[in-house]
């Protein structure tokens, strides 16, 4: 437990102070907003629409935090302090996708009060969004923690991690986007669905965690 | 289109699925095909090789300390 | 048990193959009648059907070799675990190319959206073919098989998962599925089985087919260096 947390601090501080990534996502969402203004040629977005470029940016976004995700660890050479350290190897599995999570959530405390702003008429259906997109968010960090330390130790690697993770995350965009699309609706948000997305999405979870849970040792071993 | 060319153009469909499948098949043994070759021709240039009498002579060797290892092998199970 | 099972030997497996295969699309084109609805187009159910079928619990065994790989870290876990998803992807393309023609032929366009098994099958064959790039991108042989298994083992745990949420984004009304609704009468479930005992048993034989020329090869390698070592 000692050593989750460690970790944990040791990634948020040292993104806090530098600063490496979460400025850049939340431009990069904020740009990518204005280029679908543009490519659809819409000013305001509602339904399915909105919950398809709301989804779409931030798992673009979101990419890029994969792909920074051990990029402290390449570049001083972490990963061997941490294989002598005498903690459980799948405390680094827990506290990078913690770190990854809080970063997702960074982002979208940023990310979509701007798409509220630029395109949607009211805010009302964002609440029980950002409940699911919490839930997406837990899911991409197990997956994206998964692949993003594959991708770390292979050559191509920024090219590799996206390749592998995009279908992998489909599930979540099929569930986060299925939610928008009804709590974003012109009329105002229609929970219909919504029960079946969360279960969508918390089964997706419990999945890929219990798998990262299982396989992340043998990642690490040199 | 008219039913009567619709009835025909399902059998092409048919036709073209199970050909496609069988395309696939053939492909799959001419590549395999071309792996057996190739393992052929090397099999082929190192029988070469022992049969010379350099090869031999390395042969001699690989089986020499091949002994030496089932003896020592033999003598560390005793 | 053990001496029934070295009876079977890949010439035997493959002539199996074929004799149950060649029964399989006799009786689906001989026995089992013609469907009510969809007509002639709906035999291509037996080949599409038993291929997707196969390819899917292919990516199931691959799984649980990979696992097997890395309990023991024992190397021909890996090759089985690499020749399953290679010729599972296979099958993938083949299911993904009858898939469209069945779609041309049924509703005169070459891709549908709101067929789940189709779209589902899809979203799998784009995972599985980053397999090889995966294994490319790492060298060291050790960590690549390792790596490769974690990834198998994800991807294995993927695919239900994926075409549960397929099916679920479904539009509720008019989704457009190959198969009719309710069951198949009796013929043409026999018919269908037959085809995917063939299907099964291809996929062993090709496996079986691939693993023997992966061990040639791994032999000759051997060979070579130790002749090489000695010059």
């Amino acid at each position: 437990m000692r050593g989750f947390a460690a970790l944990l601090r040791k990634d948020l501080r040292v993104e806090l102070r530098t600063l490496r990534s979460l400025p850049a996502m939340a431009l990069f969402a904020v740009t990518t907003f204005v280029i679908f203004r543009f490519g659809l040629d819409r000013t305001s977005l509602d339904g399915e629409l909105a919950s398809g470029v709301l989804i779409a940016t931030l798992l673009f976004a979101a990419l890029l935090a994969v792909n920074r995700l051990f990029v402290a660890e390449r570049e001083e050479g972490g990963f061997d302090l941490i294989r002598l350290a005498p903690i459980d190897r799948t405390q680094l599995f827990a506290a990078k996708a913690s770190a990854l999570v809080i970063y997702l959530l960074a982002l979208e405390l940023v990310a979509v009060p701007i798409f509220a702003l630029f395109f949607l008429d009211s805010a009302e259906g964002l609440l029980p969004l950002a409940l699911i997109l919490l839930l997406a968010n837990v899911g991409l960090a197990a997956t994206g923690t998964l692949i993003s330390t594959i991708a770390t130790m292979s050559s191509a690697r920024d090219l590799l991690a996206p390749l592998i993770l995009l279908p992998l995350l489909v599930p979540l965009v099929i569930a986060a986007a299925g939610a928008g699309e009804h709590l974003l609706a012109s009329g105002g948000p229609d929970y219909g669905r919504f029960g079946t997305w969360l279960a969508l999405l918390g089964l997706y979870d419990s999945i890929f965690l219990l798998v990262g849970y299982a396989t992340f040792d043998f990642l690490l071993e040199d | 289109m008219t039913p009567l060319l619709a009835i025909e153009s399902a059998e092409l469909y048919v036709a073209g699925a199970y050909l496609v499948f069988l395309l696939l098949l053939l492909i799959y043994v001419a590549i395999m095909a071309a792996k057996l070759q190739r393992i052929q021709r090397e099999l082929r240039s190192l029988a070469e090789f022992a049969e010379s009498p350099r090869g031999r002579r390395d042969l001699g060797r690989v089986r020499e300390r091949e002994g030496r290892i089932e003896s020592a092998r033999e003598g560390a199970q005793r | 048990m053990a001496r029934a099972l070295s009876l079977i030997t890949l010439r035997r497996l493959a002539i199996a193959t074929v004799a149950v295969l060649a029964a399989g699309y006799a009786l689906a084109f001989f026995y089992a009648p013609e469907d009510a609805d969809q007509g002639f187009i709906q035999k291509i159910f037996y080949l599409h059907v038993p291929l997707a079928t196969v390819a899917l619990l292919g990516f199931m065994v691959a799984a649980v070799h990979a696992i097997r790989h890395l309990q023991t870290g024992d190397p021909i876990h890996d090759a089985r675990a690499y020749v399953s998803i290679h010729i599972s992807v296979i099958f993938g393309l083949a299911v993904l190319l009858t898939g469209a023609i069945w779609a041309k032929g049924s509703w005169g366009i070459w891709w549908e959206w709101n067929e789940p098994t189709l779209v589902s099958f899809l979203i799998v064959f784009l995972l599985y073919a980053t397999y090889y790039p995966l294994r490319y991108a790492v060298e060291d042989r050790d960590r690549q098989a390792r790596y490769a298994s974690v990834f198998a083992i994800t991807a294995g745990a993927f695919v239900p998962l994926n075409f549960l949420a397929v099916r679920l984004a479904e539009p509720l009304i008019h989704p457009r599925t190959f198969s009719s609704a309710g069951g198949l009468p009796g013929s043409m479930l026999f018919a269908f089985l037959v085809c995917l005992a063939g299907m099964a048993l291809l996929w062993v034989t090709l496996i079986w087919f691939e693993l023997d020329a992966k061990r040639a090869s791994g032999d000759l390698g051997r060979i070579r260096r130790a002749l090489e070592a000695t010059a």
